[in-house]
Order: structure tokens, then C-alpha cells, then sequence
């Protein structure tokens, strides 16, 4: 199967500038960083949540921590998924109490926003989770809804939406198009 | 088996009904079968799992309503809590088969056992078995994953993999690691996997053994071996050492445990002797006074209980390659 | 197969139109073999039926019956891994007139009675000439020799003496064997193995037992018994014959006895000259025989040994044990291969086609050569196709490729390695003292 792009939605500034976005409705929302704590999902979301902490911490003058969380041991589709490679987990701060924002580059089902908060709970009792994504495209399969959105995309489920990131694909950008084989 | 090459002329022998590819249940029955990519793979894996068993909450539910069946036939206390623990982390269920006050003792073959326990419905069995090429012979009787938790003298994969973790987790690598392996190889499926993984993996193994404890040219699996520990001692990075058993004696492979200490034990004075220290591993249980002495075994136990916590690691990474997700 | 009423019918056979083999001249062009009363009484072109009951031969070959030296029929005692009907019939499936039980039986043929009641079961059978051979010692355990005399002069008529699957280990009983045997003008067929270098072991020992971790035996177990058996005969001047050679040094230390022109022979196992120990990485149990598979370097010299006439004869060793037996773990399993009904295919696959020798010295090594070791003639038995010769013969098709399926085995046990082994030559007819004991193996597959 190969992804073929049917157009670019989302460019390099854009993202730049819906992450200051996101970043200052955390801050708003949360009335500062305090007890603030960013966990990425494995892998995109991982970056996505370090660029955010940098920007709340020229904001705020101090950078929340961050954690990676590799989600595929709380998958609900083992069974009927490819066995790929468990990433490493790294949460290296104790999540009790805190407010945890969880990012994903996009929430589609819900179902691995389900995973990841439950894998997040066998590390503590956060005092709230949140939830960020870059674009949620619709289709959801569980009670999950994200509290902030950098764009909303609606999509057919036949369509893909790809994120691109400097940090793992060399250029930042979204797009939309289809699986092909 | 397969008839020689100038045999295999169109048929190749009765058709086995066998299930499509996809659906075949996956082994670990020995190093011999992975590749390099696969063993680099599983020890990737296995760093992610380290972590799962530093958390609060050392478990995760990625193998929750799979059924996992410990069958030690041969006794083993360390390999099967391993096991135990590594599956009970990935939310398996693990029922343990032993045979004290089991049918086996009781003259039932190897192979009813097996068709019994599949019956119950399970999705692997981990087996430790006294014969060579035990697990391998399971296979064809169950239609579950079998894992090999040592055969006879012939292999212990998952000790291999852990010993590999153990020495990249140390040392930052495993290509041109320079790789002393001393004792009682002969005897040793320990050996036999760490010999086929560090050659896998490009490292080099030099055996120290008196030719008595060797078995039959060895050196054709692609090793060195030399008589003296101390010339292994000057070039080894790795310094593994295994447990040598008073039966050997009897058996005229060498002649007391004290000869047996002066010429290859890992003593005080060889040890302060060495300038450069290697790392010193030891499958356990060691045997404190004779391949190691005392004193050195203190100083070198905090690599010896790792070899043990990277145990469930790889074990995990091992089950959840073989049962996680379908291929 | 009711070898009574065939009988009956048979008494007058025509073999038409195959090619005949015998060991002076060869093997001839189409010719029809006619069989009157158990005896060949024409070979000619054309003959005309008549009221003889007509066997096609096209594209065969007419060969004197088969004779094995080396099987192990079980019965008395185990009859459930064999018995003598069972045995009998994997022997005329595989185009055999003549076997030579081994006397490791439970009780053991350490006596007339016992000789003469393998020898009777034969005879009631009737399908092939089940013979004896005796045991060296009294129960086979090498303390005290058996009686060789009493047995050589009963029905049997036992030549061969034997502790075949174990050896006589105590070297003083060994030589008083041989001169006593060398008296009753016997033969010592020796199973060479100096056990103490074989404790537990389970295939050669080489780069494969080291691989697998199975326990090894060394070629040098097998040489070292075969070299003290070389000296006992030149000392005593005995006849002795090594069953199933297996390394290459052995194959050595016999050609130079028969070089200093003592009564040696010697015998090899298709499974010796087909199989390496490399096959063991399977762990399949049916590859566990004693002498074990050797390396690839032995089966070579096993191959020349054959091709310069060191080694005399091709006998199967063929070892029957139950599914049990073999459906267990490697160190547990038991010793031993099937070999009766496939021992002509692979003689023709592995040797014939690999041009190691002719058909016609492969089938010397399965009839004359045994037949005159064991003396056949004494049971009416001739390794030729003449005229006025009673007919015990074999035709085969060296040309019919076929499949091997254990399961179509007519031998009670499966333990063979071959299954799905794509093979050549096959047994098509069988006939002892002029009866069809065997008919178109051809058209109907194995199995009544």
C-alpha cells in the first residue's frame, strides 16, 4: 500500500502557528502551567508535545515536562494488528495529581486515545487528562472528543490524512489523499 | 525431513494439510532459526519492555485472555518465574505443568501430555525439557505456539538473548565484542545459543575449556578455543562463565573441582591481576570457590542479578512477538 | 494373501517378455521365463501360454529372488512391533525369497528350539525362507557361548551366529567364539562396537551432534570393535562378517584384511549409504539407527567400498519398532529403520543412477553374494535363472518412479525416513519355490 496525496491542507507555518495556538489555550485553560505535564503518543505526538512545551515555556519562562508513551501494548486490535515494534515509554516524572495533556498528531476512532489513557493510568492518578491533537478528522468509535484542535478535517473513511514533521518525515506539513496498493 | 537434492524431483512427499502461513502458530525453538535482524529486533523490543517492569503498575494488558502453559519437565526454578513473570506483566494467563505427581511420572508419553493440554485451549507452551529437540518435537503435536526454555544440551535461546541484551545494554555494542565463553561446554545449551547469537551478530567467541569439556569440532560452529583461561582473560571484553557441575568428574572430564578452579577458575588473584577489566557474567547459579571465587562474585553481582531482570524483559518481547498481533 | 490357493493356481507360471538377470552373464535381452511345478523349465522367445498362468514383465527385469541377511522379525516376543507373517510379507514386498532374522528375540535364538520354531513360523507363512541366525552367547550376553553345534544341525540349520544390537564386549569369549565357530564350519557375524565409548549416545558424533546437542558415538566405537574382530579371525582363521558399516575407517580396515586374504566379508545398509548425519537436524526419531548415520566423508566411502567390491553385500537391518517407540523424545526413542520394502529403490535411486555401479552389481551384492555367504544352496536356493533351477525370483521395473508412504508399508511397523521420498525401481512380482507370492505391484498399490 502506498499513500498518494490528493492535496496539502496544512503547511509548515500553519502548524507552527496552531501549536502557539494550542499552547496558549492550554495556559488559558489551565490558568497556567503549574501542575502542567505533556505526554506525546508515540511517534508523531511525541514532537508535537516537546514543541508545545518549548513554546509554553518562552511563554510561562519554564518548560513543563514531558513524557512519551508507546501505546501499542493497550491496543484493543492486537489481534488484527501487524506486530510492530514496542517503542519505549519514557515518564520520568510522577504524573500523580497533575494535569496531563496527552498529543496526537490525529484523533480519528478514539481507540488509541483509549489506550493511551489507560496505559497512563497504570503510572498514577492524574488529577485531569486532556487531550490535544494537530486534526481530528471525524469517525469517532468511542465517547472521546479532544479539548483542543488545531483543524477539524472531515474526511471520508476511505480517505488518509498523513502528518508530516520535520523531526521524523524532514518537512512539516498535513495531507489528504488515499491508500493505494 | 527433506530427501537430498538429487531426490527432489517434482514431489516432494505426501501432502501434509497444512494451515495458510498467516495462520500457523510462530516458535522460538532456537537461535539457530533467527536471523540477525530477528535477534536485533527482539532486543530492541525488549529494551521497551525493561521499562514496563520499572513502573508503578508493572503490567500492561497487550496479551490479556491469552493462556500460556509452563511445562518444566526438567526442574527449573530461576527460567520459569522468569517466564512466569514475564507473561503474568503482559496480562496472560500461566498455568504451570511440573511433573512431580504428574502423569509423566507415571510412564504417560510426552505426546498425550501435549495433545492434552492443547485440548484445554491454550496459546503457548513454554517448554524445559531434559532431551534435545524436545520443543521441536512438540510442534507437530499441538497447534500452539511452543517456546523452548532449554532442551537437553542442545539450545536456551532466551538466555542467549537476555546474555546479548545484557552485554549491548553494558558495553553499548555487540558487533566485534570480543566474547570468552568458559567451562563446560560440552554440556552446555547455554553455550550452544550464545555461540550461534554472538556470531549472528558479528561479535567473536573464544571457547576456554579443557578439550575434554568441548564437544566434537566445535570449531566448525565458527569459534576459538583455547586451553587457558588467562590468555582469555588479555583479549576478552565479555568474560562469561559457566556453572560446572561435580558429576563431570566422574564422567573423567577433568579431574577434581579444586584442579578444576586452579586451571580455569575465575580466582582473586587472576582478578586483581587484570588491568582491564572485562565484564564477567554468569548464567547462574553460580557456584561460589569454584569457576568464580567469592570475593569476585560480589564485586561482579550487579551484572549477574541484570542478566536476570533483562530475563523478563526478553522473555516479554519473545511472547509478545510470537503472540502479539498476527504476522 | 492365501498362499495356498495360489498354489493351487501357479503351478504352471509364464513370465513374459523381461529381461533376465544372472550373475555370470548379466542381464540379457526380452526373453519369457516358463515355470512348471516350481521349477524353471524354459527361458525362450515367444513361448506360447498355454494353460500357464501368465505374469506381464514388460520393461522388468527377471532377477533371482532377493536375500536379506540382516532382519530383525521380532517374533518370539515382540511380536508387536513384527511377527513372521507380517515380516514376511514387507520381505516378498520388497522382493524377497530369503531373510535372516537376528536372534535378539524375547527369548532370545539361542537354541535349537528356539531356531527351529522362527524356522517353522517360515515355513507355515510360506511366503519366503525365514532362517535363523544364532546367537554367539547364551541369552546374548556375553558370558557363555551358545550352542552353536546344535543349532547349525537342527531344522534351521543355522550358520550365521550372531549378538547382533549388542556386542560380545569380553574379548577371550570373542576369540573362543571364533574357534569354535571355525570348527562347526559357522559364520560369526559381529555387530563392532566397543560400548564404552558409546555411553549414551544417540547419532555420530561430529559437527552435527555438537549443533544438536545429542550425545555422540564416535566412528572410533564402531573401529575399534571392527579392528579387534580382524585380529581375533586372523588369529583363529574364522569366518566373520561384519554386519553394517558405517565410517569410512572401517571400510579401510576391511579392505586391507581381505587384501591379506582373510575370511572376511562385510555388509552395508541402504540407510549407511544413502543418509548423512546431517538429516538428524530434524530430529526425526526414525533417523535414530545403531551404528548411527555417519558424515557425508563416511557415505563416501561407504559408496566406494561398495563400487570396489570391499563391501559384499546390501542387507536392510530392517528394524521394525511400534509408533510409540519412535513418536517420543529423540534420547528416548528406540534404535533402528524399516528397510525391507524400499531397499531396491534406493539401491537403484542412490547407486544405479548415480552411476556408483551397474544394476548388475547392486544385484549381486543382494543375491549371489549373500546366498553363497550363507549357503543357500543347502536350502534349494540358486542365485541364477537357468533352466532346471527352482524358481525363486523377482521382477522388478528399475525404470517406475514412485513415492514412499509408510503407511502402505505391509511390514506391521511405519519407522521409516523416506516417506515422500521420490524413488526409482520398484518390486513387481515376487515368486518362492514357484508360487506367486507377490503379483503387479504395478497397478495396485501395496496392501491386501
Amino acid at each position: 500500500m502506498v499513500f498518494v496525496a490528493r492535496a496539502k491542507i496544512i503547511d509548515a507555518d500553519d502548524i507552527s502557528r496552531i501549536l502557539k495556538r494550542v499552547a496558549h489555550e492550554i495556559l488559558e485553560k489551565n490558568r497556567g502551567s503549574s501542575d502542567l505535564a505533556l505526554v506525546g503518543i508515540r511517534t508523531r505526538g511525541v514532537f508535537l508535545a516537546r514543541r508545545i512545551a518549548g513554546i509554553i515555556g518562552e511563554i510561562e519562562g519554564a518548560k513543563p515536562d514531558v513524557g512519551a508513551l508507546d501505546v501499542s501494548l493497550y491496543r484493543d486490535d492486537v489481534a488484527s494488528r501487524k506486530a510492530s515494534p514496542v517503542g519505549v515509554t519514557e515518564i520520568d516524572f510522577d504524573i500523580n495529581d497533575r494535569v496531563v495533556v496527552l498529543v496526537d498528531d490525529v484523533l480519528y476512532t478514539g481507540r488509541t486515545t483509549r489506550a493511551a489513557m489507560d496505559a497512563l493510568i497504570d503510572f498514577g492518578r492524574p488529577r485531569k487528562i486532556q487531550l490535544a491533537v494537530l486534526v481530528d478528522r471525524g469517525h469517532r468509535e468511542l465517547p472521546i472528543r479532544a479539548d483542543y484542535v488545531g483543524k477539524n478535517i472531515p474526511t471520508s473513511g476511505r480517505e488518509r490524512v498523513k502528518v508530516s514533521l520535520e523531526e521524523t518525515d524532514g518537512v512539516d506539513m498535513v495531507e489528504i489523499g488515499e491508500e493505494r496498493s | 525431513m527433506n530427501p537430498p537434492e538429487i531426490l527432489k524431483s517434482g514431489v516432494s512427499g505426501p501432502a501434509k494439510v497444512q494451515s495458510p502461513e498467516a495462520n500457523r502458530p510462530r516458535h522460538l525453538l532456537s537461535i539457530a532459526e533467527l536471523s540477525s535482524d530477528d535477534i536485533i529486533r527482539l532486543l530492541d523490543s525488549a529494551r521497551s519492555f525493561a521499562e514496563v517492569s520499572k513502573r508503578p503498575v508493572k503490567k500492561v494488558p497487550a496479551l490479556r485472555g491469552k493462556t500460556i502453559v509452563n511445562m518444566f519437565i526438567e526442574p527449573s526454578t530461576r527460567t520459569r518465574m522468569s517466564f512466569e513473570l514475564a507473561a503474568k506483566r503482559l496480562s496472560a494467563d500461566v498455568v504451570s505443568f511440573t511433573p512431580s505427581g504428574s502423569s509423566l511420572s507415571k510412564g504417560e508419553s510426552l505426546k498425550d501430555t501435549a495433545k492434552t493440554i492443547v485440548a484445554m485451549g491454550v496459546d503457548a507452551v513454554v517448554i524445559r525439557h531434559s532431551s534435545a529437540g524436545a520443543p521441536k518435537l512438540l510442534t507437530e503435536w499441538v497447534d500452539c505456539s511452543v517456546i523452548n526454555a532449554g532442551d537437553g544440551m542442545h539450545e536456551h535461546p532466551t538466555q542467549a538473548l537476555l546474555d546479548l541484551f545484557t552485554m549491548r545494554e553494558r558495553l553499548g555494542r555487540l558487533e566485534g565484542l570480543k566474547v570468552a565463553i568458559v567451562g563446560d561446554i560440552d554440556h552446555s545449551r547455554v553455550a550452544r545459543s550464545n555461540i550461534l547469537a554472538l556470531n549472528k551478530v558479528g561479535a567473536r567467541v573464544l571457547l576456554v575449556a579443557p578439550r575434554s569439556l568441548l564437544p566434537d569440532r566445535v570449531e566448525e560452529m565458527g569459534v576459538e578455543v583455547t586451553g587457558s583461561i588467562d590468555e582469555a582473560l588479555r583479549w576478552c571484553d565479555v568474560l562469561y562463565l559457566l556453572r560446572i557441575q561435580l558429576e563431570r568428574v566422574s564422567e573423567s572430564r577433568f579431574p577434581s573441582l579444586r584442579e578444576y578452579t586452579l586451571q580455569y577458575g575465575l580466582t582473586q588473584t587472576r582478578w586483581s591481576r587484570l588491568k582491564r577489566k572485562p565484564l564477567v557474567m554468569h548464567p547462574g547459579p553460580m557456584n561460589r570457590g569454584v569457576e568464580i571465587a567469592s570475593v569476585v562474585a560480589d564485586e561482579v553481582e550487579p551484572v549477574i542479578t541484570g542478566q536476570v531482570a533483562a530475563g523478563v524483559a526478553v522473555r516479554m518481547a519473545v511472547l509478545y512477538e510470537l503472540l502479539g498481533g498476527s504476522t | 494373501m492365501n498362499a495356498n490357493n495360489l498354489n493351487m493356481r501357479d503351478r504352471n507360471i509364464l513370465i513374459k517378455k523381461g529381461r533376465i538377470y544372472t550373475p555370470e552373464e548379466g542381464i540379457s535381452s526380452e526373453r519369457d521365463v516358463l515355470i512348471q511345478e516350481g521349477i524353471i523349465r524354459r527361458i525362450d522367445k515367444g513361448i506360447k501360454p498355454g494353460k500357464a498362468y501368465v505374469l506381464d514383465a514388460q520393461d522388468c527385469i527377471i532377477s533371482p529372488g532377493f536375500v536379506d541377511m540382516h532382519v530383525h522379525f521380532r517374533e518370539p516376543g515382540m511380536e508387536y512391533k513384527e511377527d513372521i507373517g507380517s515380516g514376511s510379507c514387507a520381505a516378498v514386498s520388497g522382493g524377497y525369497v530369503a531373510v535372516f532374522c537376528m536372534p535378539n528375540t524375547d527369548p532370545p535364538i539361542d537354541n535349537a528350539s528356539v531356531a527351529e520354531y522362527v524356522y517353522d513360523r517360515g515355513v507355515d507363512e510360506g511366503l519366503c525362507m525365514v532362517l535363523p541366525h544364532g546367537a554367539i552367547t547364551q541369552g546374548r550376553i556375553g558370558k557363555a557361548l551358545a550352542p552353536m553345534g546344535e543349532m547349525g544341525s537342527c531344522r534351521a540349520m543355522v550358520r550365521g551366529f550372531s549378538d547382533d544390537g549388542s556386542t560380545v564386549t569380553d574379548s577371550e569369549i570373542m576369540r573362543r567364539a571364533m574357534e569354535y565357530a571355525k570348527t562347526m564350519d559357522s559364520l560369526i557375524i559381529s555387530h563392532c562396537e566397543d560400548v564404552s565409548l558409546n555411553a549414551g549416545g544417540q547419532m555420530n558424533e561430529g559437527f552435527y551432534s555438537t549443533l544438536l546437542g545429542l550425545r555422540g558415538i564416535p566412528p572410533e566405537a564402531e573401529e575399534i570393535g571392527v579392528f579387534r574382530d580382524i585380529c581375533l579371525a586372523e588369529k583363529t582363521d574364522a569366518e566373520l562378517h561384519v554386519a553394517h558399516v558405517s565410517t569410512a575407517k572401517t571400510v579401510k580396515l576391511l579392505r586391507e584384511a581381505k587384501k591379506r586374504g582373510l575370511k572376511v566379508t562385510c555388509e552395508a545398509t541402504p540407510h549407511h549409504f544413502t543418509l548423512d548425519d546431517s538429516y538428524l537436524v530434524s530430529y526425526d526419531t526414525n533417523l535414530k539407527v545403531n551404528p548411527p548415520l555417519r558424515s557425508r566423508a563416511d557415505v563416501e566411502a561407504i559408496l566406494a567400498g561398495l563400487s570396489d567390491g570391499t563391501i559384499d553385500v546390501i542387507s536392510t537391518d530392517h528394524a521394525p519398532h511400534a509408533l510409540h517407540e519412535k513418536e517420543t523424545e529423540f534420547d528416548r526413542a528406540e534404535f533402528g529403520m524399516v528397510g525391507l520394502e524400499t531397499c531396491l529403490a534406493l539401491v537403484v535411486t542412490v547407486l544405479v543412477e548415480n552411476g556408483v555401479f551397474s544394476l548388475e552389481q547392486a544385484l549381486e551384492k543382494m543375491t549371489l553374494a549373500p546366498s553363497r555367504i550363507m549357503r543357500l544352496e543347502r536350502f534349494g536356493y540358486k542365485p541364477e535363472i537357468t533352466e532346471g533351477t527352482p524358481a525363486n525370483i523377482t521382477v522388478f521395473n528399475s525404470d517406475l518412479e514412485w513415492v514412499v508412504d509408510p503407511l502402505r508399508f505391509r511390514s506391521r511397523s511405519k519407522n521409516s525416513p523416506f516417506g515422500g521420498w521420490k524413488v526409482k525401481g520398484k518390486v513387481i512380482h515376487t515368486i518362492f519355490n514357484g508360487s506367486i507370492v507377490l503379483e503387479d505391484m504395478q497397478v495396485s498399490p501395496a496392501g491386501d
